[in-house]
């Protein structure tokens, strides 16, 4: 799937992180290319969101480099703030701004940081909100909306700066499972439009049918990846069939 | 019993002090409450930015600052403003009418409501910052446009609390020597009292202030509940 003529979209070297003492992610290589859609599986502490937060730097690496779309994620004089504007970040908890409306989350980003003069920001947001099936709850504040609309909500204002990578950091994990349907349908729309995106997640369904590739992590390092059909279906390595065993009577 | 009356709710005594505890005496302990809360807010929101910040050397001033004026007695620091700042440097304030004592009630809020708004800000869920920060929002405009308003949605009550302490520490102001026509509601009262050997006039100043304190308690209690509710 990784196309060779294009350098990757988010490239990871030799990655580590220590919260203390504790080691969590042990040493990570993972490219990502333009367009690919990688969900990442693993047993919660097995380090996937610390790699994801990571990725934009929410969290700080103890070691090694990250770039994105050319960007050195890592280096010491990075311009943080313009690097993130090419990341969406999804969050599994939403943490949808609460003052604002749905409208008013989707243009925060759209007048702080682009500088948009309200009309352009409006417009934008609203077609974004229509986009993931929401045009008509712009004017609703969060809490008047469902979890599943809370989400949605969050996807539009992570799309709004138009980035180049989007990262889900377990993003149905706090719905109610007549609510993840929704969700899961405006991302499966996202990869198909040719979003690059990086998925931790524990729909299994979702990965199969929507990932370009799986990879598996535990104790901080990837035990294991590939296409979907293999890493899913026949996966080599022990600790990923025991994984996907606990998973599969859980669900 | 008419002795009690006579001391203490002369209605001759009262009247006489009419207009001027109300154009004099509660004018100017409004004026001093709205330039302390004024002053108190601008200052508790810049220690409590400092305390909040990653350098120490940013940090350390603004921790002395709250506990020294904590740990002090307002009456205390408002004799060293009043007094001792103008017999130390023989410099005499400008506005001297309302400046040092609005000045030293400033700090002396200023103190408090920086708890009050750390407190708050606190308060706001991590992932509120985490989430703007990903949008590529500098920290400032973070602070400015997420977290501040929702910090001080949740501050109202306590901050109209310190409206409150400070609306009634401004009669500590009367122990300070007044200019011409700057009498706040307790100075005011003391010199009429001083003046007709009568006791009417701290009724009277006092049923000023309930006036407006029990208003205003009462907001607090009702913001409070509201604000549980629509947790």
């Amino acid at each position: 799937m990784t196309a060779v003529s294009s350098p990757p979209m988010i490239t990871i070297r030799d990655l580590h992180k220590y919260f203390g003492e504790h080691e969590v992610l042990r040493g990570i290589d993972l490219e990502v290319a333009a367009g690919e859609v990688v969900c990442v599986i693993g047993p919660s502490g097995s380090g996937k969101s610390t790699l994801l937060r990571c990725i934009n730097r929410l969290e700080e690496p103890t070691s090694g480099t990250i770039v994105v779309d050319g960007d050195e994620v890592t280096a010491a004089r990075v311009d943080l703030d313009r690097v993130r504007t090419k990341m969406g970040m999804v969050f599994q908890s939403f943490n949808l701004f609460p003052h604002k409306t749905a409208l008013g989350n989707v243009m925060l980003a759209l007048r702080t940081v682009l500088k948009l003069d309200a009309r352009k920001a409006e417009a934008r947001a609203r077609s974004l909100l229509e986009e993931v099936g929401l045009a008509d709850k712009a004017d609703q504040y969060p809490v008047r909306l469902s979890g599943g609309q809370q989400q949605r909500v969050a996807i539009a204002r992570a799309l709004a700066l138009s980035p180049k990578v989007m990262l889900f950091d377990e993003p149905t994990s706090a719905l109610d499972p007549e609510l993840v349907g929704d969700v899961l349908a405006v991302m499966r729309k996202l990869a198909d439009e040719g979003m690059t995106m990086v998925v931790v997640t524990h729909e299994m369904g979702f990965a199969r049918e929507v990932a370009d590739r799986v990879v598996f992590m535990d104790e901080g390092i990837v035990v294991e990846q590939g296409p979907p059909a293999e890493v899913l279906v026949s996966p080599r390595e022990a600790r990923t069939q025991s994984f996907l065993a606990r998973v599969r009577s859980a669900g | 019993m008419n002795t009690f009356v006579d001391e203490f709710l002369n209605l001759d005594v009262i009247r006489d002090m009419l207009p001027e505890l109300i154009t004099e005496g509660a004018k100017n302990t409004i004026i001093f409450t709205f330039f302390a809360f004024t002053g108190g807010l601008l200052l508790g929101l810049l220690v409590a930015l400092m305390r909040l910040s990653r350098s120490r050397f940013v940090r350390w001033p603004a921790a002395v600052f709250t506990d020294v004026l904590r740990g002090l007695p307002a009456l205390l620091t408002i004799f060293i403003i009043g007094f001792g700042i103008p017999i130390a440097t023989g410099w005499k304030f400008p506005f001297e009418r309302y400046f040092p004592g609005s000045l030293a009630l400033s700090l002396v809020g200023g103190a408090y409501i920086s708890e009050t708004i750390r407190a708050g800000i606190e308060a706001v869920p991590r992932g509120q910052m985490e989430a703007a920060r990903s949008l590529g929002m500098p920290h400032g405009v973070a602070m400015r446009k997420v977290i501040l308003p929702q910090a001080f949605r949740l501050i109202v009550p306590p901050l109209t609390n310190e409206l409150v302490l400070l609306f009634k520490d401004t009669a500590l102001l009367a122990a300070l020597g007044t200019v011409a026509g700057g009498k706040e509601i307790t100075k005011f009262a003391r010199d009429f009292v001083n003046g007709t050997s009568n006791s009417s006039p701290f009724v009277a100043g006092g049923i000023m202030y309930l006036i407006i304190t029990i208003p205003l308690i009462r907001l607090v209690a009702l913001l409070e509940k509201r604000a549980k509710v629509s947790r």
